[in-house]
């Protein structure tokens, strides 16, 4: 075991992990951060997304040994500072953009980092952008649509939610 | 006007702010002090003998608190089948054990052989390996042709062969054969339901635990009906009475049916709690996902249409082998019998039908109800024969449906139903404002432009939703009754708590099962808190399946809250000194008729617990009322869909370029919510069509163990849908006249595909494709252009 320090959500944390562990593993069992979903064994599904460092990372394909130091954000780190609803997380709710909610986490942070590097997208770009990120409730009519309200852009014209 | 709360509003979902905060609580999230982990050692192999297990170097390792093999389970009982199919001869079906770890013989790749429970779940699964195994191989059957054959090995030897029933149902012979007889034209259709795995994201989890003081056992469990797992588990497997077992499902992430059923990790962890005395927990991997989730579809059919001259339909006609793997799941036998056979109407006037099921066991993992279970094997047939049959006679798609639709109601069918209200000349006529078919000719011109096959895809459906009544499934082998239950709780101050045997895993029911009952009184949708998942705290359930929640578990809580407001009345008329078939209940306030005399609602509830002015000689103090609610018929959503697809000749590729879907689903809660089931059924339709494939090797290995392998739909793999379901005749037995959503967009869309596939290719100068086997990929596609 070793010790490994870095911050998540704001919060400088320590924890003693196997070379093994995975990032995933130490933000659910050690951190109790079960915001953060495992859906597959196979880095596909994208359920466990969070941002290293402000980039999108499956939490499942990096060790925690390895991000030391590193800024980690989850899905706990998401809402406002007065706790209410992040504009990405308003614009799901507002859109139906989740059923059963457990591909939600993954979903919601690949969003926000897709956002942060285009502002902007197109249906396409977000389509392409989700590529990675599984959701067997929603048929991604309605994230694809909230992905596209939450960068400003008018979806009315979409088809009904 | 689209209303803002209550029934009818598109109300933003509750349940939605702790999802999005990561706050949810689904069973993998759930640790309890001291719990051990079990790791399965599971067979990789299909069918074999064993020979002996040797967990002696096992058990040494490090953390390993206990191995269990099948022999520890011998005390107790298999894993119970719900429903008894009765065959052509009138004899019950072949029912073979299902023990909890295999007994003597594994019977497919992943089934349990031991179980290791070790202090962590890394040690569990290094202890696994080194458990020794001899297996002695027997021959597997996995084509059910094969299995069927006289002298195949068999998948139990305890059976006389390897067929579990040969079902009959609908017109006798001499009536079948008349139709056919009598024909002017006969379109035949052979086809593959592909076998899928119903892949909900969260993989199933099971806590175990055992209160030694007080000798209960608690299951936490990813169940879409934990007071089914309770009477299955409880009654038939482990022996422990339902007051000493509590089972909860707390959030779950997805079902789609796989996660209905009674499975044996449940059974394990709560067995091994109490055996150990501390909790047992079991994560799936994804990998045991494939192997161990009861999987979907897997019917070989055979369909026969029967048309008179003008193409009025005459006569349906169909043979199919279904698969029910290597055990019976939990409701496996009712899928391709009363779940398929009872629809092969569909919404058409067909005088004359039979349905013929072999139902048949394989070394495989076992099949049962994934969305739809049944209905889109029915619709798939009869949508892809009649679009064969419409070609054959050159005659248009829509008008040869429109000349068989049904158009009077109630309507019984040969298949045993009777469909209480319906429009289907409506959902067509809504289809095709939606679509733009007179554009169709100049858009397929553009793409021939770009050197794309472009192709429409017009097919109804019909399904039997809201199941059922308890009677009449009983007499048709099923084991449990069909109903469900609510308990509406008034507290003191006006708030209300409604405790729900249905469980919802995505559908939504904490938003729109509180809109019901805020609309009933009058109040705030805020009011109303729905509690379900726990058999603890809510009464009876039988559960989420079917598309049955808001259809029964929304009846019961209906009656339920009509049974508090009547006792709020006469406790209004005391306060009231009025009679109480003189008070009206609007907007939350109890008023005197014709009068401005009233009282709030929340003086009412604050009266019923603190009765200093109340009509204590007639009516008990509190309010909190329980109803079960059993449906007197099934409900019968139904619509019309449409698919638009562009083929690239050169590979084969399928594009979707527009899919709208008109849905009657009767009365409508939160038009939001029916969308989004409508939007999700689509896409696992479409999945089904173009992606999904559930594929075992000829010794029983699964091809598609993971999603590097099996093709789940993402997000750029589907278009934006139209959904509309402004078309509604309300269900005329339920008292909210609602018919389910959560199925239909599964059930309707993989015809749509396919006829827009085999369209595209027509037009195209390739007249030899008259069909393609599911999925449509582009190497299907293209071999099939080839001729």
């Amino acid at each position: 075991m070793t010790q490994v320090t870095m911050t998540v959500n704001g919060k400088s944390v320590s924890g003693d992990v196997e070379g093994r562990t995975l990032l995933s593993d130490f933000l659910r069992k050690t951190l109790r951060l079960t915001g953060t979903h495992i859906g597959c064994d196979t880095s596909q599904c994208g359920a466990c997304v969070v941002h290293v460092n402000g980039r999108a990372v499956k939490s499942c394909t990096a060790f925690a040994l390895e991000l030391e130091g590193a800024e980690v954000r989850t899905i706990e780190g998401m809402a406002n500072a007065d706790g209410s609803l992040g504009t990405v997380q308003q614009a799901f709710q507002d859109h139906h953009g989740l059923q059963c909610g457990f591909c939600t986490p993954g979903m919601v942070m690949s969003a926000a980092a897709l956002l942060a590097d285009n502002p902007k997208p197109t249906e396409a770009e977000i389509r392409e952008y989700l590529e990675g990120n599984i959701c067997r409730c929603t048929g991604y009519h309605n994230i694809v649509k909230a992905v596209m309200a939450a960068s400003g852009q008018d979806v009315a014209a979409v088809a009904a939610e | 006007m689209p209303k803002d709360s209550g029934i009818g509003a598109a109300s933003k979902r509750r349940e939605d702010v702790r999802f999005l905060t990561g706050k949810g609580k689904y069973t993998d999230d759930i640790n309890l002090a001291g719990q051990a982990y079990v790791h399965f050692l599971r067979s990789d192999v299909a069918h074999a003998k064993i020979v002996s297990v040797d967990t002696s170097a096992a058990a040494a390792m490090p953390g390993v608190v206990r191995i269990f093999t099948g022999d520890d389970f011998s005390g107790v009982g298999g894993l119970p089948c719900g429903w008894q199919v009765t065959d052509r001869n009138g004899q019950p079906m072949q029912e073979p054990p299902h023990p909890v770890l295999a007994q003597g013989k594994v019977r497919h790749v992943g089934d349990p052989i031991a179980a290791v429970v070790a202090e962590s779940a890394a040690q569990a699964r290094t202890a696994a390996e080194a458990i020794e195994v001899t297996l002695d191989e027997l021959p597997p059957q996995i084509d059910m042709a094969a299995a069927l054959k006289d002298g195949a090995p068999k998948v139990h030897d305890e059976l006389t062969s390897n067929l579990c029933y040969d079902w009959v149902f609908g017109s006798d012979d001499a009536a079948i054969d008349a139709a056919f007889s009598g024909a002017a034209h006969v379109t035949t259709l052979d086809l593959v339901n592909q076998r899928l795995a119903p892949n909900a994201m969260e993989p199933r989890v099971a806590v175990g635990d055992y209160n030694d003081a007080a000798g209960d056992s608690t299951l936490y469990t990813t169940s879409q009906n934990p007071h089914v797992i309770r009477l299955l588990m409880g009654a038939f497997v482990l022996g422990i009475p339902e007051h000493k077992l509590r089972v909860v499902a707390p959030d779950v992430g997805g079902g789609f049916g796989s996660k209905i059923f009674h499975y044996a990790e449940e059974a394990f962890c709560t067995f091994a709690a109490k055996e150990l005395k501390r909790p047992v927990k079991w994560t799936a991997s994804r990998s045991e996902a494939f192997m161990t989730d009861a999987q979907g579809r897997d019917h070989v059919t055979k369909i026969e249409l029967a048309l008179d001259a003008d193409g009025k339909f005459l006569g349906v006609r169909t043979h199919t082998m279904a698969n029910m793997g290597a055990y019976l799941s939990t409701f496996a036998p009712s899928v391709p019998t009363y779940l398929h056979g009872t629809l092969m109407a569909g919404n058409y006037t067909t005088p004359a039908i039979q349905v013929n099921v072999k139902a048949v066991f394989t070394n495989t993992v076992a099949v049962d109800a994934y969305r739809g279970a049944g209905r889109p094997e029915a619709t798939y047939q009869l949508e892809r024969v009649i679009d064969k049959a419409a070609r054959e006679m050159g005659m248009d798609p829509v008008e040869i449906r429109r000349k068989n639709f049904i158009t009077s109601f109630p309507y019984a069918t040969p298949v045993a139903v009777e469909y209480d209200t319906g429009n289907y000349v409506a959902t067509m006529d809504k289809l095709l404002e939606m679509i733009d078919r007179e554009g169709f000719e100049a858009r397929r011109a553009e793409a021939a432009s770009r050197g794309k096959l472009r192709g429409l895809g017009i097919n109804c459906y019909i399904e039997a939703c809201g199941i059922a009544p308890s009677a009449l499934v009983g007499q048709l082998g099923a084991r449990a009754g069909l109903y469900e239950s609510a308990t509406v709780r008034v507290n003191a101050t006006g708030g209300l708590v409604v405790m729900t045997g249905s469980h919802s895993h995505g559908q939504g029911h904490e938003t729109s099962f509180a809109q019901v009952v805020a609309d009933m009184i009058g109040i705030d949708e805020n009011m109303v808190e729905i509690v379900h998942g726990d058999t603890a705290n809510t009464p009876m359930g039988m559960g989420t399946y079917g598309s049955r929640s808001l259809a029964v578990g929304g009846s019961a809580m209906v009656r339920a809250t009509e049974k508090i407001i009547a006792k709020a009345k006469k406790i209004a008329a005391h306060l009231l000194e009025a009679a109480d078939t003189d008070i009206e209940l609007k907007d939350g306030q109890f008023t005197v008729a014709g009068t401005d005399r009233s009282v709030a609602w929340g003086d009412v509830t604050l009266a019923a617990y603190v009765p200093h002015n109340y009509p204590i000689t007639e009516i008990e103090p509190g309010l909190e009322e329980t109803a079960f609610y059993d449906p007197n018929n099934f409900t019968y959503p139904a619509g019309a869909y449409a698919c638009e697809v562009e083929v690239d000749p050169d590979t084969g590729k399928v594009e979707i370029k527009g899919f709208a879907a008109a849905d009657d689903f009767g009365n409508i809660v939160n038009p939001m919510i029916v969308d989004g089931q409508v939007h999700g059924g689509i896409a696992q339709g479409i999945g089904q069509a173009l992606l999904e494939d559930c594929r075992y090797d000829e010794t029983g290995q699964i091809l598609t163990g993971s999603y590097m392998d099996y093709a789940m739909p993402r997000a750029d793999d589907l278009p934006f849908y139209q959904v509309d379901h402004s078309c509604q005749t309300p269900c005329t037995h339920n008292p909210l006249g609602v018919k389910g959503c959560g199925e239909a967009g599964a059930i309707g869309s993989p015809p749509a595909v396919v006829n827009a596939v085999v369209d595209a290719l027509q037009r195209g100068g390739m007249s030899h494709v008259t069909h393609i086997d599911m999925p449509l990929t582009p190497s299907r596609v293209w071999a099939a252009m080839q001729g």
